[in-house]
């Protein structure tokens, strides 16, 4: 689902960001990817998000080689993945309702159809009965709900996270994370970006740690995780 | 849109030999889960789509009151300007194609000719098709007036001579002042006539400076709509900043270029025709305001003279230009902003 070829982003002021990275994301997979702050772990989803673009190397994201998708397509490529942000990016002058509606109001979906997914993904979110409330009035963790909610509404088939248990005590990321699970097993590609070392440790997903630009190490060994830093 | 789908292209290598899809086939595939397979369907979200941005940037509006009712004000008031004094001149047209008979066309006849000839000439042009009366003025009578008149009476009786001409004045029954100048040089042809005057000046003059009017008018309508271009190109400006989180999180979520701009092109809209609304119902204020005087000095004047307002056709125009300002404002506000703002 993601293929990054030997990828290296080399930003303006002359500073690798990224550097010849490999490795490949698989349908239905959930992977961890760590490093510490300036790693570069931004970077690549914004590589993935087509923020920015490769200086060099070959970034396939659901079969599209990105390099590829000129500047009016991004919206349509955008559409295809489901992107969970640490600060949940809502807007406080809609209701829940109206944020997770959002991507299917862009993709011009219908109102009917748009309810029923809407309602289906508070409804696998567990805030069906929040629909009508402001976004602004739900807790820092139900919060993060809608945001996943949103980022789901449209059947993506690459969901990517960033730090999306950041400010959440460990019970809350417990069941954010069972939410990507139950996502990954319906063969949603999950690629979560975090750098919370006790949620890592408590699962045995794969595991990408980024320092200084380089993938250092890429599997399911617990000894490396504790060497990714 | 879901409706519009990336250009087709060529298949491309892949380093792991994996088949892969192009972007219009993915496209095609969410297409027809998503709006609708028909493109009536498609076609009837589109447009269902719009209809709720119109009304929501409407509510938008109508959530800050104040701000949006300064707005609008600002915009009348720079519309209500020309379109008053256009009202205006408009208006003094009316009067000057009224003048109606007012002028009059003196024949001041050759010293040869003999009152008898004069009185003659007098008879046979009240025959004229353009002429409703001529008056006949001897060579005496008018040495009389003069006399009564300019108390140098003494020294024209000095000169021992009548220096004085007879003259014809003559009414004409046409009301242009058009035909009143083809009448004089008609008149002025004639061998009894020495010279003739069309007496008109306030006429001429009139016309000379409602042409002017028109060309201030014009120029203020230049300036005043490059005005309300500009106050709608900040206002959107603003409403773009204000809502520059939305912005990028609706790129994020797919949204394209057309998607975020529509919001602001309709605020411009309604701007534009709110303004113009506004503007038309000022000056038709101030026309009922000047109805009671008006219609009271043209009875002193025994005129027929109404007060007309701008018209269906005028009034037509106007609201079709401030719409076209309007999203012509947000269009140029939109293209200079919404590309700076991306995510990242």
């Amino acid at each position: 689902m993601i293929l990054f070829n030997k990828v290296s982003k080399r930003y303006e002021n002359g500073r690798d960001a990224l550097l010849n990275i490999s490795f490949e994301l698989g349908q239905g997979e959930l992977t961890f990817l760590t490093g510490h702050s300036g790693a570069g772990k931004s970077t690549l989803l914004k590589l993935i998000m087509l923020i920015e673009r490769p200086s060099a190397g070959q970034l396939v994201v659901g079969n599209i080689d990105t390099a590829k998708v000129g500047r009016a397509a991004i919206p349509f490529y955008r559409r295809q993945i489901g992107m969970v942000f640490q600060n949940h990016q809502l807007l406080f002058d809609r209701s829940v309702y109206e944020n997770v509606a959002l991507p299917l109001v862009i993709a011009g979906y219908r109102p009917r159809e748009a309810g029923r997914r809407v309602r289906a993904a508070l409804d696998k979110v567990g805030l069906l009965d929040k629909e009508k409330q402001n976004p602004i009035a739900l807790s820092g963790g139900e919060q993060q709900r809608v945001g996943i909610a949103r980022a789901v509404v449209n059947k993506p088939r690459v969901l990517i996270a960033d730090e999306p248990t950041g400010n959440l005590d460990p019970e809350l990321s417990a069941e954010i994370m069972d939410l990507f699970d139950q996502f990954s097993q319906v063969g949603v590609s999950v690629l979560i970006a975090t750098h919370d070392l006790g949620l890592i440790a408590r699962y045995d997903h794969r595991l990408l740690s980024l320092n200084d630009g380089k993938l250092i190490s890429d599997g399911y060994d617990t000894l490396e995780r504790e060497g990714a830093y | 849109m879901s409706s519009r789908p990336p250009p087709r292209r060529p298949p491309h290598h892949n380093p792991q030999n994996r088949p892969t899809q192009s972007p219009a086939a993915v496209q095609k595939t969410r297409g027809a889960t998503a709006a609708g397979t028909t493109f009536t369907q498609r076609f009837q979200s589109y447009r269902e789509h719009h209809k709720e941005v119109a009304l929501e940037s409407l509510r938008r509006l109508f959530s800050t009151p104040l701000p949006t009712l300064m707005t609008i004000l600002v915009i009348a008031i720079s519309l209500s300007l020309p379109a008053g004094l256009y009202v205006i001149l408009k208006n003094a047209e009316n009067v000057s194609a009224d003048w109606d008979g007012s002028a009059q066309i003196s024949l001041f006849l050759r010293f040869s000719i003999t009152a008898e000839q004069g009185r003659n000439l007098a008879d046979e042009l009240a025959q004229h098709k353009d002429v409703k009366r001529v008056e006949f003025i001897s060579r005496e009578q008018a040495l009389g007036e003069f006399e009564a008149q300019s108390g140098f009476g003494d020294l024209i009786k000095e000169l021992g001579e009548n220096p004085l001409p007879a003259v014809l004045v003559v009414y004409p029954s046409v009301t242009d002042l058009g035909s009143a100048q083809g009448l004089r040089n008609e008149l002025a042809k004639r061998t009894e006539v020495e010279l003739a005057q069309l007496d008109a000046q306030w006429v001429q003059r009139l016309y000379a400076m409602l042409d002017l009017g028109q060309r201030f008018v014009a120029a203020l309508s230049a300036a005043l709509v490059l005005a309300v271009l500009l106050v709608i190109i900040n206002t959107i400006r603003l409403a773009i900043e204000s809502r520059r989180d939305e912005i990028i999180i609706v790129k994020l979520v797919g949204g394209t270029d057309a998607f975020v701009r529509r919001p602001f092109l309709y605020t411009g809209l309604w701007y534009g025709l709110g303004g113009c609304l506004t503007a038309l119902l000022l000056v038709q204020i101030v026309l009922w305001w000047l109805q009671g005087p008006v219609n009271a000095l043209s009875e002193l004047y025994s005129s027929k003279f109404e007060l007309t307002g701008l018209g269906f056709g005028v009034s037509s125009l106007m609201l079709l230009g401030s719409v076209v300002v309007g999203l012509a404002g947000a269009r140029l506000a939109v293209s200079q902003h919404i590309r700076s703002i991306e995510p990242g």
